[in-house]
């Protein structure tokens, strides 16, 4: 159709101003759109958590540790189905800089609650008999090429020392938000070890993870925990693993805010790119638009043909802007998985791009438009001269 | 003596300009008969555009009447003027003003994509247009590609593809070599003649004011008498 011709032939006129314009837009979607993915890995750890699950730690932070005798107490509280405990162990592979979640853990209990890690009855079993067995997520397996057999040499850092394990399984995540990148291993025999090389730390959790039957409970049940332990030597906090998840995020809050607001200011700068191409492609035209409109075409072509002309860029731009997130994202995991285990594009992302698209191309459209199809057609047509 | 095809009474317009309003046509009267080819002179802002305008509504007046075909004008609200223009009138200008994305053949179809026509239709009467002002071999030229006198062929083709009863022409040669001037004059003649068009020029030129049947003179917003 004609009109659709000139839409699109106007679109290209000046072929450098709207590549120039769809390259910007094209550049601003995937940095709005990488940016957004940031702020969700970061926070995948709160997305993933479990609300039928507690973290119990010491009160007074994360570095002091519980007795290992709480978890027979615990166990006993009114709502709690299950318990296990665990220690945060911050050894690192070979060199400092490979650094990754590690931690001593009770393997069966440990495993039943977290039952999103899905791993094969065989290696499990493996698992659970060798002392010195460990589990690594796939994508921990791939990034160091471990095999199931391998010995693994870890270096402490709390806990000094080289510690070797022999990998006797590799994790799946249940779905793609459980992270695939940690190394866990028999908290009995980092246990033993502290007993010989250091009695101050033997029997003793970092924290205890509770299942209760309820998520409603949660309130319930944590108090009750603490109570317990009340005026003892340890006192506890225990919160959902949720709120437990988030005070680690919390302390970047600001960061994150930050991030999520150059994201927007990256979208309003583009509209003013993409405004300024309109109203520089309308003003050299308006006579243009004045004779159509002469001829009897109303507002409404001229509105039709200014704001397809504008939808024409930005979709063009935002588009492939889309298209590249997916392919930036891969990067990002393959080089940067070890800050961000969970790095997945949203659905809300891509709909927020395609939004933003549509803010910008309406209101890039929306001045030129109701000038060029209001402005008195006759001094629009004096233009021309 | 029958009505005329054109009936403007007691027109005046004026425009603000830096805070004051400038008079530019004072109480017009002027009449076109039927099948007249009228030609409008006098200096350069004397009102002959905003006159031409007035009458193929794309301007409105302060007072004053303007009655075309029966039709009263003045009195019609802005989308039944852009209606009416659409059926009646055939604009040609001193820039030719076609539309630089489309080609020849495009220019003269698009009035009709207005007009419920097919697409067939539509080529076709475009193409015995275009073939009329004599450019069949430039269908598929687009303007920058044509030379002056050629675009305002095409212009015309467009101007009277939709079989309106009046062409307003404001400086139709203006821009044109003596040459091209010509074959313009001589088409609009033409027009007029075969098709019985009403034709209203605005021209500054006295010998392509000589094709017209009648010229009228305006001096600083007034009509002189009719010759
Ligand atoms: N849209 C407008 N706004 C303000 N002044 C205008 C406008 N159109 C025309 N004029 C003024 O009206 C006068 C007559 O203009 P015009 O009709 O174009 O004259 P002509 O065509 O005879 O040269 C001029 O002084 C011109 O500057
Ligand atoms: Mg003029």
């Amino acid at each position: 159709m004609l009109l659709l011709k000139i839409l699109f032939r106007n679109a290209f006129r000046h072929k450098l101003r709207t590549i120039l314009t769809i390259l910007g837009m094209t550049i601003a979607i995937l940095a709005f759109g990488i940016l957004r993915t940031v702020v969700d890995a970061w926070y995948a750890g709160v997305e993933a958590s479990q609300a039928n699950r507690l973290i119990t730690r010491n009160a007074i932070s994360l570095t002091f540790s519980l007795p290992i005798s709480y978890a027979e107490k615990i166990r006993q509280t009114e709502g709690v189905e299950k318990v296990s405990w665990g220690n945060w162990f911050g050894a690192y592979y070979k060199e400092e800089k490979n650094f990754f979640a590690n931690m001593a853990v009770d393997p069966k209990s440990h495993l039943e609650i977290v039952d999103e890690l899905i791993l094969d009855p065989a290696e499990k079993s493996e698992y659970f008999k060798d002392r010195r067995g460990a589990i690594a997520g796939r994508k921990l397996a791939e990034r160091f090429g471990w095999k199931i057999g391998d010995i693994i040499t870890l270096k402490g850092t709390i806990y000094p020392g080289d510690w070797d394990f022999v990998l006797k399984g590799i994790y799946m995540g249940r779905d793609e938000t459980v992270d695939e990148s940690i190394f866990l291993f028999h908290w009995d025999y980092f246990n033993e070890r502290m007993k010989v090389q250091n009695p101050m730390e033997a029997d003793q959790a970092g924290f205890y993870i509770i299942e209760i039957e309820r998520p409603e409970m949660a309130a319930a049940v944590s108090g009750r925990i603490d109570a317990i332990f009340k005026n003892s030597l340890a006192e506890t906090l225990t919160e959902t693993e949720r709120a437990f998840q988030l005070s680690f995020v919390s302390m970047t809050e600001a960061i994150m805010m930050a991030i999520q607001l150059v994201s927007v200011v990256v979208i309003a700068i583009i509209m003013a790119v993409s405004a300024n191409t309109m109203a520089m492609s309308v003003r050299e035209r308006l006579a243009e638009y004045a004779t159509m409109r002469t001829l009897g075409f109303g507002a409404g072509t001229v509105f039709l043909l200014i704001f397809g002309e504008s939808a024409v860029i930005t979709f063009t731009g935002a588009l492939a802007g889309v298209a590249l997130t997916f392919p930036a994202a891969g990067l990002f995991r393959s080089e940067l998985g070890q800050f961000f285990p969970i790095f997945i594009v949203k659905a809300t992302t891509i709909w927020l791009d395609l939004g933003a698209a549509l803010v910008v191309s309406l209101v890039s459209a929306v001045v030129p438009a109701f000038r060029a199809a209001t402005a008195p057609i006759n001094s629009a047509l004096r233009r021309a001269v | 003596m029958a009505e005329p095809f054109v009936k403007i009474r007691n027109l005046s317009k004026s425009y603000w300009r830096g805070g004051r309003q400038v008079p530019v046509l004072a109480g017009i009267d002027i009449d076109v008969a039927e099948g007249e080819f009228l030609a409008l002179m006098g200096p350069s802002g004397s009102g002959k555009s905003t006159l031409l305008n007035l009458m193929a509504g794309i301007d409105n007046a302060d007072t004053g009447t303007i009655e075309i075909g029966g039709v009263e004008i003045t009195s019609l609200t802005e989308a039944e003027l852009t209606a009416w223009r659409s059926d009646n009138v055939g604009f040609i200008f001193q820039f030719y003003n076609l539309v630089p994305v489309l080609t020849a053949l495009e220019n003269v179809e698009l009035p009709l994509v207005l007009q419920g026509l097919s697409r067939k239709e539509r080529k076709e009467r475009a193409a015995f247009f275009l073939g009329l002002v004599n450019l069949s071999e430039r269908t598929d030229h687009y303007p920058g590609q044509l030379s002056g006198g050629e675009q305002q062929r095409v212009a015309i083709a467009r101007a009277m593809v939709t079989d309106p009863l009046l062409l307003v022409a404001d400086e139709p040669t203006g821009d044109l070599d003596r040459r091209s001037a010509e074959e313009v004059l001589e088409l609009m003649e033409k027009l007029n003649r075969e098709f019985k068009k009403v034709i209203v020029m605005v021209t500054h030129d006295p010998k392509s004011a000589e094709r017209a049947h009648v010229i009228r003179h305006l001096e600083k917003g007034y009509l002189n008498a009719a010759p």
